[in-house]
């Protein structure tokens, strides 16, 4: 028996009644709604729900397995988290986009065929939006247009690539896909531009930082994991995925060293640790796949942790460079304890929830003897420990003191990053409950002797590196600047084709209203109204006699079309002659 | 108003969080010695391997980020 919505649609529905609501009960409500989620998921027995039949289609909006119950649980989880640390917000346009949002992640995440798949897509595309552009300001509102723009684009993919696949198999259903052919191909980079795969991946470190302090939460955890549960659902075993993800967690590291922002170097961190999960998925054995799926829960909750920690600092400050930060524990001792527990987390400390996720992706690349990757891997794995694992919480919490003085976050703030602290704990010390929910079996023990003094000696080491190279002066100092990235060939990429349009097309656009609307009717007119006029002028003119320039100026008067809305008419004009003209020479050669 | 910590502040605690480092530091370095190892690649097995990677790759890292700073640094308002 099953109940009567799905989970995405308790969001849904839900976020409705949210405007609706005052006070304590818009709170309670709220909170309310995961919890309700949460046991609709619990009760869900494996098999398909909530199918519905339109548009010749049948539209699975409940398609439980075990993948989709794992992705199921943990989003549902970080929106209670996440709605927890934005209790306080004023704002209700952002309680409803991030419950939008999150009912998009969970539509996502059960969907059982591409129809329903596409739909959520989207919602998810449009309202995460949002959580941007609510922090109103100019850069925000930029960086909120550049998203939108590059999702749409990202959207307009996948839905190409739905379209050729439907046409090709004749079902909307879908399960593992693979590189082949037009239709996969479009179908993956589709995915693969929300789970920021370079070099598709500049949209995450531009907005994210953008985000407001609460909204960052949800779209730290919410696109690029959702995207990784339909990557590992459709192109398991894509031997290209292995060393993307290589790269992928390699490349942004470097960036994450010299990045100012403290959230965009957390945004980088995030396209580092989906890198693994995509190495995951490429080498796709069950080893593999477990590990990439237990590393999506784990890194879900202390990136939101993290971005929890950096918000804090954000909100109660109102800076968020490293330059203008420091000193910080002074004053806010639990949220620099937080975020502490986030970065050991990432860096994969034992006892903390990395360490048993991480290494699964690890061992399992170490499983198929690739010897390249798995030093990739290691190395990343040093490096995330070096930027997200010291270097957030030194240049904010210690490193030279800032002068600022403030205050910890309001208590809903403090208990949420508690909440996801005490599972990235939790997880690693116990972590059974996790391993029973992954796809497959677990036949893996993460603390082995070797495998927990080989981790502290690679952890330790590259934290020895960085206190020499501080000590020395040599780490490369912050600096208010910005770092160029792929975005680049759009931003300024764009910026030409703006230009050149301009030119182009508004030139044209000119000429062809000159012609079309002006001169012609022009003549038509003058021709139409004095048949004989025209005649009797080049006589006039040819005799050089009697005042031409009167009767000239006489048509223009009475002919001359209004000047307003007369310029965009030319091309159409053009465009449906040309096409009508076409029209006639096809069929009159060919009928 | 609650005092606030300033534990840092004081040199001479630096001076000990780094002595207990360096200390953690060498006390793995003896236990690697210790752990029975069941490695997929043989270097694995050699003493102080992840030590020495795990050094050499955040040297590597600072290096070619100070380098790659050169190409790609640019001013804050570069895009406005």
């Amino acid at each position: 028996m099953t109940n009567l919505m799905p989970p995405a649609l308790i969001f849904i529905v839900g976020s409705l009644f949210i405007p609706l609501i005052k006070g304590r009960f818009k709170s309670a409500f709220m909170l309310f709604l995961p919890v309700v989620a949460f046991f609709t998921l619990v009760k869900m027995p494996p098999g398909e729900h909530w199918v519905v039949h339109a548009f010749n289609y049948d539209l699975i909006f409940g398609r439980v397995d075990k993948l989709s119950t794992v992705f199921g649980y943990i989003f549902i989880l970080i929106s209670f988290i996440g709605v927890l640390f934005a209790l306080k917000v004023k704002d209700d346009l952002q309680h409803f986009s991030a419950f939008m949002y999150a009912g998009g992640a969970l539509g996502v995440t059960f969907s059982g065929d591409l129809v329903t798949l596409y739909i959520f897509w989207e919602i998810m595309a449009v309202f995460s939006t949002f959580l941007i552009l609510a922090r109103k300001t100019e850069s925000s509102t930029n960086a909120a247009y550049r998203y939108v723009l590059v999702h749409l684009f990202g959207g307009l993919c996948l839905l190409a690539g739905i379209m050729l696949y439907i046409q090709n198999t004749g079902t909307a259903r879908f399960d593992y896909i693979g590189l082949d052919g037009t239709a996969s191909w479009l179908i993956f980079i589709g995915i693969a531009l929300n789970a920021a795969i370079p070099p598709l991946h500049p949209w995450l470190q531009d907005a994210y930082p953008e985000a407001t302090v609460t909204g960052a939460v949800f779209l730290s955890a919410l696109t690029t994991k959702s995207a990784v549960y339909l990557m590992a659902r459709t192109f398991p075993g894509t031997g290209l995925l292995i060393y993307v993800g290589a790269l992928m967690t390699a490349i942004p590291i470097f960036y994450a060293v010299l990045e100012n922002d403290v959230r965009r170097v957390l945004a980088y961190s995030l396209i580092n640790q989906v890198g693994f999960m995509m190495c995951g998925i490429g080498i796709g054995t069950q080893l593999a796949i477990n590990g990439t799926v237990s590393h999506a829960f784990c890194h879900i909750l202390y990136k939101a942790l993290l971005f929890m920690a950096a918000g804090s600092v954000l909100h109660m400050t109102g800076k968020i460079r490293c330059t203008d930060l420091g000193g910080l524990y002074k004053t806010m001792p639990l949220t620099c304890l937080f975020c502490m527990i986030g970065a050991a987390s990432i860096s994969a400390f034992p006892l903390f929830s990395g360490f048993v996720s991480k290494s699964m992706i690890i061992s399992a690349a170490s499983h198929d003897k690739l010897i390249f990757v798995w030093f990739i891997l290691q190395f990343a794995s040093a490096g995330v420990f070096h930027h997200a694992g010291i270097k957030v919480p030194f240049f904010t919490f210690f490193g030279h003191d800032s002068g600022i003085r403030t205050k910890e976050p309001p208590l809903n703030m403090l208990l949420a990053m508690g909440l996801a602290a005490f599972f990235c704990i939790a997880i690693a010390v116990v972590p059974g409950p996790l391993y029973d929910i992954l796809p497959y079996p677990v036949d893996y023990v993460p603390y082995t002797g070797a495998h927990v003094v080989g981790q502290l000696q690679l952890l330790m080491f590259g934290a020895l590196a960085f206190t020499l190279l501080i000590l020395s002066g040599y780490y490369p100092a912050e600096m208010r600047a910005i770092n160029l990235d792929t975005d680049w060939f759009y931003r300024l990429g764009a910026r030409l084709f703006y230009n050149v349009t301009d030119r182009v097309l508004n030139r044209l656009n000119e000429v062809c209203a000159d012609i079309f609307a002006y001169s012609i009717p022009k003549w038509v007119g003058r021709v139409s109204k004095r048949p004989l006029s025209l005649p009797l002028q080049y006589y006039l003119k040819k005799m050089e006699r009697g005042d031409r320039h009167y009767s000239e100026e006489t048509f223009d008067e009475e002919v001359k079309p209004e000047e307003v809305n007369l310029m965009p008419t030319g091309t159409p004009v053009l465009i449906s002659i040309v096409i009508v003209v076409s029209l006639f020479l096809v069929f009159a050669l060919w009928v | 108003m609650k005092k606030e910590l300033t534990f840092f502040d004081k040199p001479r605690n630096v001076k000990r969080l780094l002595a207990v480092f360096y200390t953690s530091l060498i006390v793995l370095l003896i236990l690697d010695f210790f752990v029975h190892k069941h490695a997929a690649f043989p270097w694995e097995k050699a003493g102080g391997f992840f030590a020495a990677y795990g050094y050499v790759s955040c040297v590597l890292l600072i290096f070619i980020a100070k380098l790659l700073r050169l190409i790609i640094k640019r001013d804050e308002r570069y895009y406005d």
